[in-house]
């Protein structure tokens, strides 16, 4: 399954790369007819979408000169909590920890739970679930209506800090990521108690990792110094050959972390957040 | 900008170019030979160590299997007297477990990342002939492990260290170690063997500020450190966890740098190295006052202890010593010699 799983990731990128790169949503569409064998029970979560206005912005791989577009899209203002998995898991019991199939999560799946249906002990309902793997978020998705962004749409929000949208170039942005990275058990905490971001989205960087829909469609080679990708790339720009910010570590970081994963991996402080296409 | 990243990348590539390019003929024989060893007898499982200490020499056993397991963790640790540090370690020591083989052996390499921890990790051992030394075999989520396995072909002492991205944050937070690839019937006999690794910490405080100490980016960049310590902790090696021999014992320093900016000019006060295996490999040097050990990089150094007293282990770079930490100390007990060593008045 995995194996098919990753014929139709080649087969996107190359898809993709001979389409314009803007062209996220049929390269998902052709993911997506490969596992429609049973729907989603919907739910319908109570969390506040927000407006992205899209815009060019400059991947952290990539040629100096290639932009990107993301076009206007709508983003949870904050990560899915284990309330609300909860539920997603009681109308769908197929996502149950005792029910999952090993190939759409692994082994630590809802680990800390107490059962398929009782949150971890002393567990806030109102924090980010984890333990979740890339098919389950997918799938609670779909469910809610949605999808998962995507990683350019993902790191396109990213790069705004409290009172800018783009913080990039602020000597202090990738400084203080650093430390916050380096705090641990922050996936314990309650989502929207740190303050908004510049577009009023919540909790991008203080809790969980996220993930995104494409998390490995580009990335370094899993060793990160050969500089070279994998040829899934996102990018038009096939000659590109290094970052476009070397020193900004906090961006190092996630696409290292992303690079380690695996679409069934199930880890204590991933979790994810939904994302719309703004309908027209 | 552009700048940075065109340099940035030449490093990698030149890095690439070394580490492709097929060695001498001496190299390659060795390798070859290597490559035909058969391993037998029981798998062993290496043993946990902290440093200083290192696991028993190999003698002249066969090559067999070997499993190592090194656990990645994220925790916090004593820096410096009131100073404390978020260290990213390999088996929660800084440096990581030394790893002994010998050459033929094959090693069944296990990488666990704690499952508390925030990051991913991995290894590259440069005693490894494969891509990236295995780190890209071992790119590791928290509370994942990953499995590889190497045949050690070239004997000599070599650093491993974590590759994740960002490479130099995981190696300033102190993710590296020493492997040693004995020869084939083993390193010569000495009496007392010791593991020293030295390493910069990039602090936002000063250094002996006291509290939780952040790492600091600029410092990092610019290589100014604010701490050059042997094994993880300024007086590691000093006062009780001061080194120790007797008078007449030979002493094997296996010693270390894991930068991530350094290089090291090690020097015992007092001492001249009888024999230094240059920069960890099989180059025997004699009569050494100091040695340089490239960051990512090793040299053994061996002497005989004539005398009793303190001798003072430093980066010979001596502001390092005297300031920023990289001082530790050898105490030699014994028989006093005049004819070696007297005062007169
Ligand atoms: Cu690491």
């Amino acid at each position: 399954m995995f194996k098919i799983f990753k014929i139709f990731l080649y087969f996107g990128g190359f898809f993709f790369l001979l389409t314009a790169c803007d062209k996220v949503s049929a390269f998902n569409s052709t993911k997506e007819s490969a596992k429609s064998d049973n729907k989603e029970v919907s739910i319908n979560p109570d969390v506040k979408m927000v407006l992205i206005k899209g815009g060019e912005y400059q991947p952290f791989y990539g040629e100096d000169s290639s932009l990107v577009q993301v076009q206007d899209f709508l983003l949870d203002e904050k990560p899915v909590t284990n309330k609300e998995f909860l539920d997603f898991v009681q109308k769908n019991p197929k996502w149950k920890r005792s029910h999952v199939k090993a190939v759409f999560a692994d082994d630590t799946y809802l680990k800390d739970w107490q059962n398929d249906e009782t949150l971890p002990k002393n567990a806030d309902p109102n924090a980010a679930v984890t333990f979740v793997s890339w098919f389950a978020a997918k799938a609670y998705a779909k469910s809610a209506g949605k999808r998962l962004p995507t990683l350019d749409e993902w790191e396109y929000v990213a790069m705004a800090d409290e009172e800018s949208a783009n913080a990039r170039d602020k000597s202090t942005y990738s400084a203080h990521l650093i430390n916050l990275y380096n705090q641990k058990e922050r996936e314990k905490n309650a989502v929207k108690i740190s303050q908004p971001n510049y577009y009023g989205v919540y909790n991008m960087f203080d809790l969980v990792w996220e993930w995104t829909d494409d998390f490995n469609s580009i990335m370094t080679t899993s060793d990160s110094r050969t500089a070279e990708f994998d040829d899934k790339g996102l990018f038009c720009a096939s000659a590109a050959t290094s970052t476009t910010d070397v020193l900004n570590y906090a961006s190092f970081m996630r696409y290292a972390f992303r690079s380690s994963l695996k679409a069934n991996y199930t880890v204590g402080n991933l979790g994810f957040r939904c994302a719309k296409d703004v309908t027209k | 900008m552009k700048r940075i990243v065109t340099s940035f990348a030449l490093a990698l590539l030149t890095l690439q170019a070394c580490k492709q390019t097929p060695g001498d003929n001496a190299k390659a024989t060795t390798e070859n030979s290597a490559m035909d060893i058969k391993v037998s007898g029981e798998t062993e499982t290496q043993a946990k160590l902290n440093p200083p200490m290192v696991p028993a020499a190999i003698g002249n056993r066969a090559a067999k299997k070997v499993v190592v397991h090194l656990e990645a963790t994220e925790e916090e640790g004593v820096l410096a007297d009131g100073v404390t540090y978020k260290f990213w370690t390999f088996n929660s020591t800084v440096p990581g477990t030394f790893i002994r083989i010998r050459v033929g052996d094959e090693v069944e390499l296990h990488l666990k990342n704690a499952s508390n921890s925030v990051m991913p990790h991995n290894i590259d051992l440069h005693a490894v002939n494969g891509p990236g030394g295995g780190a890209e075999a071992t790119n590791v989520a928290p509370g994942k492990e990953a499995i590889f396995n190497f045949k050690a072909l070239n004997p000599g002492l070599f650093v491993y260290h974590c590759a994740a991205a960002p490479v130099p944050l995981h190696i300033a937070n102190g993710m590296y170690g020493l492997i040693l690839v004995e020869p084939e019937g083993g390193l010569p006999k000495v009496d007392r063997e010791y593991y020293i690794m030295q390493g910069e910490f990039y602090t936002k405080g000063k250094t002996d500020e006291k509290g939780l100490q952040e790492f600091d980016q600029d410092k990092g960049v610019d290589e100014r450190p604010t701490y050059v310590v042997f094994n993880g902790k300024k007086n590691a090696l000093m006062g009780a966890d001061a080194l120790e021999a007797k008078v007449g014992e030979t002493v094997r320093m296996f010693v270390g740098n894991g930068g991530p900016n350094l290089v090291s000019s090690f020097h015992v006060i007092g001492e001249i190295f009888d024999r230094v295996y240059v920069e960890g490999g099989t180059t025997i040097n004699k009569n050494i006052q100091t040695t340089v050990i490239p960051a990512g990089g090793a040299a053994m150094v061996e002497f005989k202890v004539e005398e009793p007293g303190n001798y003072i282990l430093v980066d010979h770079s001596i502001f390092r010593a005297f300031n920023k930490g990289a001082i530790g100390m050898l105490k030699v007990t014994g028989e006093k010699n005049p004819k070696i060593f007297h005062k007169v008045q």
